[in-house]
């Protein structure tokens, strides 16, 4: 193999850069989940310094889990997010495999239109979508939030998928049909599973933005039984007092499932972004 | 009434005509193979058999019945793919049965009808691989049963053997024959290999940039053919084509086959220097760099030494060599 000709030199030198770029980018939430577990004092006396016995404090949980309903907020957002990922990924998929299969009276136009999304942001038409969201009875529903989440997770998916759709090879899906299997059991059963690997890299980037987002939780569903985890936590900071400890723990804790989903996924990432390179 | 009729058959991408009119029909049983360079519509037309593209015009018709708007799997045709197109999350055994449980058949009929498509090629002990497991040979065996597997009115085969290894093409190709033999089925094969042609066809059509040059068995279009292009493409190595004019005759180009050339050393019609020889064993290829005819290429058979840059002459057999107009068609007449 050619990397075990690689001199141990460079091969260090890869990895201290590697290293040191991870370090840098742990280093946020390494503060953040340290500084969760101790005092108010100790976390303005010393923030980078570990808990002490004499620091140690779980306030900041404490304080998360009774005021306010965090597990309804934590819910909320799962379920706006798995929803918005489920629907992102399953019409990304399908106008994908539109775009690159069939041959149809503007089918490039079409394509097109639907990158536009990527350029242009969705949240240039947040009043918009709030009166379309009023005028609809949606205010205040998760529904009103998994489906700007889907149309805003669409475009790339599009994108992305429609790229790996046509290098699935077209004999297969014509023995597929000589077979009498139908469209959608081509796209299922057979397309589908070869295309896994850019499915999970486009569920990572998908995902991300929507669990973090504070925009339209905040416009769209702000009222306390639909409140996402991201909004909750907003609670703790105030215009002149912020409840540090609470805030932290908030974060830390919303970590958690992202970091769950993450590792469902990363398996297929890392396969989906070398793919190409290695075959 | 043929296993296959195609009457008037065109195709356009856009503005661009891919089939110009193919009219042909395919006797019950026959072997018939496509041919012709890359880009001269023969898959194209291999598709639109099996319902994979809609023909612009025209009306392809199996076992007499019209099927331009009959989907692919309703067609009673099963097809086999050049990149093998197995379906790689199931196991060899599903994947030979897969057509027969979409269309609804017992298990147990499954079952028997795959176990003896494996008999015949020898598939037994891959039954329960998947895919990913096999060879490469061993993929195209598989396709190959699934085919069979269906008992289909008409085999379709698209460069089946074009992804395989030389020593597996031979013994894949005489797999096909035997096959071919054993099940009296109908089938299309399309090549861009002229040695493929000759050696499985029943029949060959020759397919240049769209439109049939020639329909024949092997040995007439070896030993009759048409015009130019069907001279040139059938037979290995390419017959030479000489001016005529130059030596005498009426026509514009003299075909003369590598094999129907007399080389000597001492005297010849067409004197020239030895430019490369390929020893075979069998045969020897001789390449003779004319001054009046450019390259020509001389086959030999058993052992011969000529060296490069040696003085040779070359005789063409008049009784062998075909005469071609300045169109390219032939002068049955001679020159």
């Amino acid at each position: 193999m050619a990397q075990a000709r690689i001199s141990a030199g460079r091969s260090i030198a890869a990895h201290a850069v590697l290293i040191t770029y991870t370090l840098i980018a742990l280093f946020p939430v390494f503060v953040i989940l340290i500084n969760s577990f101790k005092s108010r004092k100790a976390i303005f006396a010393e923030p980078l310094a570990l808990p002490t016995r004499e620091t140690f404090d779980l306030i900041g949980y404490t304080t998360v889990l009774k005021q306010g309903d965090f597990f309804g907020y934590f819910q909320n957002s799962m379920i706006v997010t798995v929803a918005s990922l489920f629907f992102v990924l399953l019409f990304g998929a399908m106008a994908a495999f539109a775009l690159s299969e069939y041959r149809f009276r503007g089918n490039l136009l079409t394509g097109l239109y639907l990158a536009l999304g990527i350029m242009i942001p969705i949240r240039l038409g947040t009043v918009a979508t709030l009166e379309l969201m009023v005028a609809s009875g949606l205010v205040n529903t998760l529904m009103a939030l998994i489906l700007v989440y889907t149309a805003q997770g669409l475009p790339l998916a599009v994108f992305i998928l429609s790229e790996f759709m046509k290098q699935v090879s077209d004999d297969l899906k014509n023995a597929g049909r000589v077979d009498g299997l139908s469209e959608y059991t081509i796209f299922f059963r057979l397309v589908l599973p070869l295309v896994r690997p850019a499915m999970a890299t486009v569920a990572v980037f998908t995902m991300i933005p929507i669990w973090n987002d504070l925009w339209f939780p905040l416009i769209l569903a702000p009222a306390e039984s639909v409140k996402t985890i991201t909004l909750g936590s907003q609670v703790f900071i105030g215009q002149f007092v912020t409840n540090w400890n609470a805030v932290l723990a908030a974060l830390s804790l919303a970590i958690l499932p992202v970091l769950v989903l993450y590792l469902i996924f990363s398996r297929q990432l890392i396969r989906g972004i070398t793919a190409g390179a290695v075959k | 009434m043929g296993a296959l009729t195609l009457k008037g058959v065109t195709k356009s991408f856009g503005t661009v005509d891919v089939i110009k009119g193919v009219d042909l029909t395919v006797q019950e049983g026959e072997f018939c193979v496509f041919v012709g360079p890359s880009g001269c519509g023969k898959s194209t037309l291999l598709r639109i058999i099996a319902g994979l593209e809609d023909a612009t015009a025209g009306e392809v018709a199996i076992s007499g019945r019209r099927v331009n708007e009959v989907a692919p799997a309703k067609r009673e045709i099963a097809m086999v793919f050049q990149s093998y197109a197995l379906y790689p999350h199931l196991t060899v055994r599903d994947n030979m049965g897969l057509a027969l449980k979409q269309a609804g058949v017992a298990r147990a009929d499954i079952t028997a009808s795959v176990d003896r498509a494996a008999d015949m090629l020898a598939l037994g002990p891959l039954l329960d691989r998947r895919p990913a497991e096999l060879s490469g040979g061993q993929r195209q065996r598989v396709a190959i049963g699934r085919a069979i597997v269906r008992t289909p009115r008409l085999f379709l085969f698209d460069e089946p053997l074009s992804n395989l290894d030389a020593a597996l093409r031979v013994a894949t190709r005489i797999e096909i024959a035997r096959l071919h033999r054993q099940l009296g089925a109908t089938m299309i094969y399309v090549t861009h290999d002229q040695v493929e042609a000759m050696t499985l066809a029943d029949r060959i059509v020759v397919l240049r940039a769209g439109k049939v040059e020639q329909v024949g068995a092997p040995m007439e279009l070896y030993n009759d053919p048409a015009n130019t292009f069907v001279a040139g493409f059938i037979g290995s190595p390419q017959m030479n084509f000489l001016k005529a004019g130059a030596l005498g005759m009426r026509s514009d180009t003299m075909g003369v086959r590598p094999e129907h050339i007399a080389l000597s050393r001492d005297s010849g019609q067409i004197a020239g220097t030895v430019s490369h020889v390929e020893k075979l064993g069998g045969e020897t290829l001789v390449y003779v760099n004319t001054p009046a005819q450019g390259l020509l290429t001389v086959r030999l058979f058993g052992e011969h030494d000529y060296a490069v840059d040696e003085t040779a002459y070359l005789t063409p057999d008049p009784a062998r060599a075909f005469h071609f107009d300045a169109g390219g068609l032939r002068m049955r007449q001679g020159g």
